[in-house]
């Protein structure tokens, strides 16, 4: 069984609009999957959804994490468990550090995972760690000492992204249009970030629109998604099909209403 | 063996208030207790007990007559349920005060330990002084400083041994009929802290106060003086707990500060009165040519806070800053604020007030801005920031501008704000819970004001917003 498996997911809107509609699919340690579809076929609310936003309500099917299906639960329990999500426009944080904000979250998992019971990082090991992520990622170290997201460039947000990820090592984690906004300089750093992190602890899922990050990481599989439904699977060599023919060859003839 | 229960708790979000403990066993073992209630008599016994000079005596009796004539206020908060026949407003725990802990008796020396009190000392204060209930019982000033000059003693004290200084300054920032309540303080005033820093001193560490109400139904009333003389330096420290009893207790104080030229005070008050106290304060400073005058006043606790820390700029070139944080839950209204008055040109001023509202907690800003015809070139900024939690709290905002003077560059800016979804979701994606998340974003929403508190009090001041958001969310 895959870590993270969703078997028949459907997800709505408060409204009760169906956005995703009966997905399945199973990711790995280990394995980097691509979901790539069109604009506004639901790929960002599939990524929510994953990691539980509270607007986006699963009407059926599961989201299984270790076997266990999580698809109730808060988005806080799900990270404490290991699932992360890199966000496409992420949120400013004013007054609060990223290093403060990353001890936290930090301390908030290892919380978690002691049973309930603080169990704070040491602080130079947490610090030497930081230092150390950030240099690898080429994030300024000046960063650290500023307001999470606050005043950031596109580039420096997404790079701070994944800086957490690699600060909190999830199990799975998700990317959401990370490549979005990137020059070349911060798409290569981004990628390559990822590249390392996938391996025997963590899986990752890809959500783009373009294939360019795809560039830079090669995906083992690639799904395409289109109207909240994968409709086509295969290899790297499937992103390279779309790059050059576009979405509309899996475009459904007529886009259904509900049926 | 007692079963009194050590902690008294109530319902509500500062269920977890931790300096909710009393000392039952010492309850009647006071040393000199007033009758509740107040007249002239009672005014005449403190006066009497404490050995006072004659025109200490008839300033108490004057003020008297000033806060019985003085109809109380129709603005800000509801003081009209205060019954002022039903509080203590003297109680002596002690016969005389200790300069070592060992030395206090064991019930309020268990208080103190139970605060953190002596163990804060040793680390990083420069002096202490410790008020439970009327009367400063403990006092402590570091040698050298001592030997610099430095005066730093309770009120009382300073009134027996520097009679002459005390004489000088004592009501002469707040006149005793300045409003009802700074009326009732001179009238039964006890306690405070007493501190003069000669010309060219600069204490690096700061001195703290510490004030405890133990009893119901008590009235604190201490009286602080504060001189910092040329070129000169202070950071003074306070705070302040109660334990949780089903009547209200009431804390009013004065707070008199001269800062004379390029001198510069800072005055730090972390309030967190129990959800039953009536805070009522009035806190005035002065500051001459290019002194420099800072107001960080943190309000926590407290059923009613009404206190608007002032600044008068009266020498050229002098600077004002008030950072006001107030934050408020169920059954709390906080009424805070800052006022500056620029009497001299070229005079700046700064006010931050930041409030958060929660639980049906109402939260505000009340504030002056006065500048003088004559204080030309001066500048001023008031910035009101106002976050509320939930749809049941609210927040109000009062800024007053009087503007006398043409050539001023003055500025206001005011925002409210919630917390929004995304944030939530955003934080909570990386593992924090809901109250954890919502506790960060409130520190973050008060980090310019935490930012500027000793190290050890920002990290006391964020425990307690966490205390205050926890359980309460969701």
């Amino acid at each position: 069984m895959a870590l993270l498996e969703l078997r028949n997911l459907h997800v709505a809107l408060e409204d009760g609009t169906e956005i995703v509609k009966g997905v399945d699919l199973k990711v790995d340690v280990g394995e980097t999957h691509a979901i790539m579809g069109p604009n506004g076929s639901g790929k960002s609310t599939l990524s929510y959804a994953i990691m539980g936003h509270p607007a986006y309500e699963v009407t059926e099917g599961e989201i299984l994490f270790d076997g266990e299906n999580v698809a109730q639960m808060g988005a806080d329990e799900r990270a404490q468990r290991g699932l992360f999500l890199a966000f496409q426009y992420p949120h400013a944080i004013p007054g609060v550090t990223v290093t403060s904000f990353l001890r936290s979250a930090l301390n908030a998992i290892r919380k978690a995972k002691n049973g309930g019971e603080d169990d704070p990082v040491a602080i130079p090991e947490f610090r030497k760690e930081l230092l150390s992520q950030m240099d690898r990622l080429k994030v300024s170290r000046e960063l650290a000492s500023r307001y999470l997201n606050d005043g950031f460039s596109g580039g420096e947000k997404k790079r701070v992204e994944i800086l957490q990820m690699a600060m909190l090592k999830p199990r799975i984690a998700v990317l959401d249009e990370t490549d979005s906004g990137l020059d070349i300089d911060a798409l290569q750093i981004v990628a390559k970030g990822v590249k390392e992190l996938v391996g025997p602890d963590m899986g990752a899922l890809i959500i783009t629109h373009y294939q360019r990050i795809l560039n830079y990481v090669q995906p083992d599989f690639v799904h395409v998604f289109v109207d909240g439904k994968i409709v086509e699977e295969g290899g790297p060599e499937l992103a390279h099909k779309l790059e050059a023919e576009g979405y509309e060859a899996f475009t459904p003839v007529a886009v259904g209403g509900e049926s | 063996m007692a079963v009194t229960p050590e902690v008294e708790v109530v319902q509500g979000i500062r269920s977890d208030y931790k300096y909710g403990f009393s000392n039952p066993d010492e309850a009647e073992d006071y040393f000199f207790k007033s009758g509740r209630g107040l007249n002239h008599e009672i005014v005449e016994a403190i006066s009497a007990h404490k050995n006072e000079p004659e025109w200490m005596r008839k300033f108490r009796h004057k003020s008297l007559d000033y806060f019985l004539a003085r109809p109380l206020p129709t603005w800000g908060g509801n003081v009209a349920e205060i019954d002022f026949e039903n509080i203590f407003y003297y109680i002596s725990p002690t016969e005389k005060q200790a300069d070592k802990w060992e030395d206090l008796p064991a019930e309020i020396l268990d208080t103190w330990n139970k605060l953190g009190i002596p163990e804060a000392e040793k680390k990083y204060l420069a002096g202490v002084g410790a008020q439970y209930e009327s009367e400063v019982v403990y006092h402590k000033l570091q040698a050298d400083l001592e030997a610099k000059g430095v005066i730093f003693l309770d009120m009382d004290s300073a009134l027996r041994e520097h009679e002459d200084i005390v004489k000088q300054y004592f009501g002469t920032i707040i006149p005793q009929n300045d409003n009802k309540f700074a009326a009732l303080n001179s009238a039964v005033w006890s306690g405070g802290s007493f501190i003069y820093v000669p010309p060219g001193v600069r204490i690096e560490m700061p001195l703290q106060a510490y004030f405890r109400i133990n009893a119901e139904n008590m009235g604190q009333f201490e009286r602080t003086l504060l001189l910092v003389d040329e070129d000169a330096y202070v950071h003074y420290v306070e705070g302040c707990t109660a334990p949780i009893y089903s009547s209200d207790s009431l804390h009013s104080a004065v707070v008199e500060i001269i800062v004379k030229p390029r001198g510069r005070c800072r005055y730090t008050t972390i309030q967190n009165w129990s959800n039953n106290v009536y805070n009522l304060v009035t806190k005035r400073a002065v500051a001459y040519e290019d002194a420099t005058m800072e107001w960080v006043d943190g309000n926590l606790g407290s059923k009613l806070t009404m206190k608007y820390p002032a600044i008068w700029l009266m020498g050229e070139r002098a600077h004002g800053e008030v950072l006001s944080i107030a934050f408020a839950g169920d059954g709390q209204h906080q009424d805070a604020g800052g006022k500056c008055v620029h009497v001299a040109p070229n005079t700046s001023s700064v006010i931050t007030s930041k409030s958060i509202s929660k639980n049906g907690g109402r939260a505000g800003y009340r504030g002056l801005l006065q500048v003088s015809k004559g204080a030309h070139g001066s500048k001023s900024k008031v910035v009101c920031d106002a976050l509320i939690l939930d749809e049941e709290s609210r927040s109000d905002t009062y800024p007053y501008i009087q503007i006398d003077e043409s050539n001023v560059d003055i500025g206001h800016e005011a925002t409210v704000s919630k917390i929004g979804e995304e944030q939530l979701f955003y934080l909570m994606s990386r593992g924090l819970s809901e109250s954890e998340a919502s506790a960060l974003i409130v520190s973050g929403f008060v980090e310019p004001i935490t930012k500027e508190l000793p190290l050890e009090y920002a990290v006391e001041m964020n425990r307690l917003i966490q205390l205050q958001m926890e359980g309460s969310v969701g």
